[in-house]
C-alpha cells in the first residue's frame, strides 16, 4: 500500500495544480491587452465580436427581465448583470454536444446557449416546469438548490466517458455554493473519476448578503482545486475573452480525457440578489460604482473599436437588435399565461397513478362547479 | 443503446430450471446480474459494491463479471452517489446505486427529494430518471446505532418516488427486476434481517406488476398488512393464530408508494378487521396512512378499529435491547385479540 501512496503523490505534483496568485486577464478594464494572460490565448476576431454581441443582447434581456419582475410580470428575477462576461463567455465556449448546468442566476447563459427567451423565463415567470427541453438544448433545468447541479454535471460527464462519447459538462456555481457539501463531493468525484467536467465558480463577492470573507478562509476559491487533484485557474471574470479561453481550455482538457478543471472567475453582481432584495443593507454604493467602471461590455467594446472590429454603424445595428429582443420579451411576458391545473398531475410519474388520477378528477370537478353559471 | 427487458434469455433458462433453495441476498444478486446482462444501460455503483461485492454481498461477483465500467466503487459520499446517478440518468444510463445502510442514506436526502423525485415533473416529462436506490433497511441483525433504521416513510411522503420492498427471496428478484425496468425513480428497501432467509423457488420475472400488493395467505377473519421484514413475522403470527381460532389473511404490500388500495381494501371488506405491522416508529408512520385510507374506503365494513403494531417512538435501540422494540408474533396476536371479537357471535 505504501508504494501506491507514494506513486499517487508523485503523479499529482502540487505545483501543476495551483492557480496563479492574481487573476489571469486577456483584455484589461480599459480595453488594452491584459498583462497577466498566463496560459490563456486570445480568441480570434470572430469570437471576440460574437462575445460582445451576445453580451449586449444578454444585458438587454437581463435589464428587461428585471423591469418585468418589478412590474409583477415575473414572479422573481435574479439578475446576472455585471456577470455578463462569465455568462456569455462560458456558454459560447461549449461545443454543440456539451451540456450546461445553470443555476437560477444564469439566465443569460441559458439564453446564449440558444434557449428562446420566453422558455428561459418560464420558471421565473411562475410556472411549474423549467420551460425548455433540456435534451434539445443540452441545458439542464436552472437549479435552485445550491451546488446540487455540480453533481449532476459530474454524473452526466462520467456517463459520456462510460459510453465512449465525446461530451463535456459545464457546471455553473457561485461563491456561496462552494461552501455546500455537494460542491466538495462533486469536485472529489470528478477528480477520482477524471470526469469530463468544467466547474466555473462565478465569484461575485456575495451570497445574497454574506461576503466572501465569511464564506471561506481559503486564499482563493480556485486554490481549493488542489485538494481534489484538479488543476485550477483564477481569472478576471469581467474579461469575456479570458472566460471564453479558460472554459474552452477546460473543455479541451476534458475532451482529451485529462479530467476536470476548476475555474474561479472574479466578477460582481451589480443588481441586488433578486428584485425582492435590498443590497444597500450590506454593501456600499461606492463599491458598486467601482465595479461599474470595470464593466465587461465596455472593455470589450473599447478593445474591438481599437482593433477596428466594431464601429458606430455596427454598434447601432447591435443596439437595435437588442431593442428588438427586449420588445419581443416584453410582448411575450405581457401576454396572459394560460395555465392548466390538470397538468400538475401529469408528469409526477411516467404515468399518473390511480390516486393521482382520482385527485385530478376531484380538482376538475371542483373547477367545473365553480364555472357553472349562478342561477 | 436500446433497452432489452423482461423475459429474455436469462429468464427463459431459469424457467426451464428446477426450483432451488435461494437466499434473498442471492436472489437480489441474480436480479442485478440479469438486469446488467439484459440492458447495457444499467450501471451498478456505490460504496464497497465493486471489489468487495457489498457489505451484505448483494453485488458479489458483479464487478468481475461485468467489468469496472458497469459495476464500480465510489468515494464515500451518499449525496455524491445519488447526485451523479441523476446526471448519468440524464445521459441515458440506468443507475442502480446502494446506500450501504438505511441511516447512511440521509446525506443524499436533498438529491432524492429535491431532484430525483422532481426532475421528470419540472421538465414536463422530458427527462426520465430511471434510477434505483437500494437501501438495506430495518433491524433484527444486532446492528449498532444508525444501522437499523426504517426510513421508508420519509420517501413515501415524497411525490414522484416509487417505494417498494420485498418480503420473500422470489419477490426480491421480481421486484428488483421491475424496479430497474421502471421509468420512475425507485427507492428499493431490502429487509436486511431477511437477506439470509431461504425459499425454494425458480426466480422469474413472471408475477404481479410492481405496484400491486399480494395476498400471501388467504384468510377470512382478519387482514394482517405487512411489508419487507415483517412479512415473515406476519406469516408466523397467522400460523400461530390458527390455534386461537382466527383465520388470518396476510397481505404483503410490496409497493408502499403507490399504495395498492384496491387489493388491500378488497381484503378488509371481506374480513372486516385489519392490523398493520411495521418496524418503523408508529407516530406519523406508514401504517397511519394505510389505516386512514382503509377507514375512508371501508368504514362500513369494519367490525373494529384498525390497529397498528409498530416499533416504539424511540430511536432504534442497541443490539441488546432491540428485541423489546421489534414487532413480534406475540404483539401481533395481542392486537388481533383486541379487535372486539366479543361483539361477534363466532362459531
Amino acid at each position: 500500500m505504501k508504494t501506491q501512496y507514494a506513486r499517487r503523490s508523485e503523479a499529482t505534483a502540487a505545483g501543476t495544480l495551483l492557480p496563479s496568485a492574481t487573476p489571469l486577464q486577456l483584455i484589461d478594464a480599459d480595453g488594452h491587452p491584459g498583462d497577466n494572460p498566463g496560459s490563456l490565448r486570445l480568441p480570434g476576431p470572430d469570437v471576440l465580436v460574437e462575445l460582445h454581441r451576445r453580451m449586449v443582447l444578454g444585458r438587454r434581456f437581463d435589464s428587461q427581465s428585471t423591469a418585468l419582475a418589478k412590474q409583477g410580470r415575473l414572479a422573481v428575477y435574479p439578475s446576472s448583470r455585471g456577470q455578463d462576461a462569465c455568462q456569455v463567455g462560458a456558454a459560447l465556449a461549449l461545443r454543440r454536444q456539451d451540456w450546461l448546468f445553470p443555476t437560477y442566476r444564469d439566465s443569460m447563459a441559458v439564453l446564449t446557449r440558444g434557449v428562446p427567451a420566453e422558455e428561459t423565463l418560464t420558471l421565473l415567470r411562475g410556472d411549474w416546469h423549467c420551460g425548455y427541453d433540456p435534451v434539445q438544448y443540452r441545458v439542464a433545468p436552472q437549479c435552485t438548490p445550491l451546488a446540487t447541479n455540480t453533481l449532476h454535471a459530474v454524473g452526466l460527464g462520467y456517463a459520456a466517458t462510460l459510453k465512449n462519447e465525446d461530451q463535456v459538462a459545464l457546471a455553473l456555481l457561485g461563491d456561496g455554493a462552494t461552501s455546500e457539501g455537494d460542491t466538495h463531493e462533486a469536485l472529489n468525484f470528478a477528480g477520482v473519476w477524471k470526469a469530463p467536467v468544467v466547474f466555473l465558480v462565478q465569484n461575485n463577492g456575495y451570497a445574497i448578503s454574506v461576503p466572501l470573507a465569511k464564506q471561506t478562509a481559503a486564499p482563493t476559491l480556485a486554490a481549493k482545486g488542489i485538494g481534489y487533484g484538479i488543476p485550477s485557474l483564477l481569472i478576471d471574470g469581467n474579461d469575456a475573452a479570458a472566460v471564453y479561453a479558460a472554459v474552452r481550455a477546460g473543455v479541451s482538457r476534458a475532451a482529451a480525457g485529462e479530467g476536470p478543471t476548476l475555474i474561479e472567475a472574479i466578477t460582481y453582481r451589480v443588481e441586488a440578489h433578486t428584485n425582492a432584495d435590498d443590497a444597500s443593507r450590506y454593501r456600499a454604493s461606492a463599491e458598486v460604482s467601482e465595479w461599474l467602471s470595470r464593466d465587461p461590455i465596455a472593455r470589450l467594446e473599447a478593445y474591438l473599436r481599437g482593433a477596428g472590429l466594431l464601429d458606430d454603424a455596427s454598434a447601432a445595428r447591435l443596439a437595435a437588435e437588442a431593442e428588438r429582443l427586449a420588445e419581443d420579451v416584453r410582448q411575450r411576458m405581457n401576454a396572459d399565461v394560460s395555465v392548466d391545473p390538470a397538468e400538475l398531475f401529469e408528469h409526477v410519474y411516467a404515468r399518473p397513478t390511480a390516486a393521482l388520477e382520482r385527485q385530478r378528477a376531484e380538482l376538475l370537478a371542483e373547477l367545473s362547479e365553480l364555472e357553472e353559471p349562478a342561477l | 443503446m436500446t433497452r432489452v427487458m423482461s423475459t429474455d434469455s436469462p429468464d427463459k433458462s431459469a424457467a426451464a430450471a428446477e426450483a432451488k433453495p435461494v437466499t434473498m441476498a442471492a436472489a437480489l444478486n441474480q436480479a442485478l446480474a440479469d438486469s446488467l446482462a439484459a440492458d447495457e444501460r444499467v450501471v451498478v455503483f456505490g460504496e464497497d459494491v465493486g471489489t468487495l461485492g457489498g457489505v451484505f454481498r448483494v453485488t458479489d461477483g458483479l464487478a468481475g463479471r461485468f467489468g469496472e465500467r458497469r459495476v464500480f466503487d465510489t468515494p464515500l459520499a451518499e449525496a455524491g452517489i445519488v447526485g451523479t446517478a441523476i446526471g448519468m440518468a440524464m445521459n441515458g444510463l440506468v443507475p442502480v446505486v446502494e446506500m450501504q445502510f438505511d441511516a447512511f442514506g440521509y446525506p443524499a436526502f436533498e438529491q432524492v427529494t429535491s431532484h430525483l423525485a422532481k426532475l421528470h415533473n419540472r421538465t414536463r416529462g422530458r427527462l426520465a430518471l430511471p434510477v434505483v436506490i437500494r437501501v438495506p433497511f430495518g433491524g433484527g441483525i444486532g446492528g449498532v446505532e444508525h444501522h437499523s433504521d426504517s426510513s421508508e416513510a420519509y420517501y413515501t411522503h415524497t411525490p414522484g418516488l416509487r417505494v417498494v420492498t420485498p418480503g420473500t427471496p422470489a419477490d426480491a428478484y421480481l421486484l428488483l427486476r421491475q424496479a430497474i425496468a421502471c421509468p420512475d425513480p425507485v427507492l428499493f428497501f431490502e429487509p436486511k434481517r431477511r437477506y439470509w432467509s431461504r425459499e425454494t423457488v425458480v426466480l422469474s420475472t413472471d408475477g404481479p406488476p410492481i405496484d400491486r400488493a399480494v395476498v400471501r395467505r388467504p384468510g377470512r377473519d382478519v387482514t394482517l398488512i405487512a411489508y419487507g421484514g415483517m412479512v415473515a413475522t406476519a406469516m408466523e403470527a397467522a400460523s400461530e393464530a390458527v390455534s386461537e381460532g382466527w383465520d388470518v389473511e396476510v397481505i404483503d404490500l410490496r409497493s408502499l408508494s403507490p399504495f395498492d388500495e384496491e387489493t388491500v381494501a378488497a381484503s378488509v371488506r371481506r374480513t372486516g378487521r385489519a392490523v398493520i405491522v411495521h418496524e418503523a416508529a408508529g407516530f406519523g408512520g406508514y401504517g397511519a396512512e394505510v389505516a386512514a385510507r382503509l377507514t375512508e374506503r371501508c368504514f362500513h365494513y369494519l367490525e373494529a378499529p384498525i390497529l397498528r403494531v409498530t416499533g416504539f417512538d424511540i430511536p432504534y435501540p442497541p443490539p441488546h435491547l432491540e428485541r423489546f422494540h421489534l414487532p413480534n408474533t406475540d404483539r401481533i396476536l395481542d392486537a388481533i385479540a383486541r379487535l372486539q371479537w366479543e361483539d361477534e357471535d363466532r362459531g
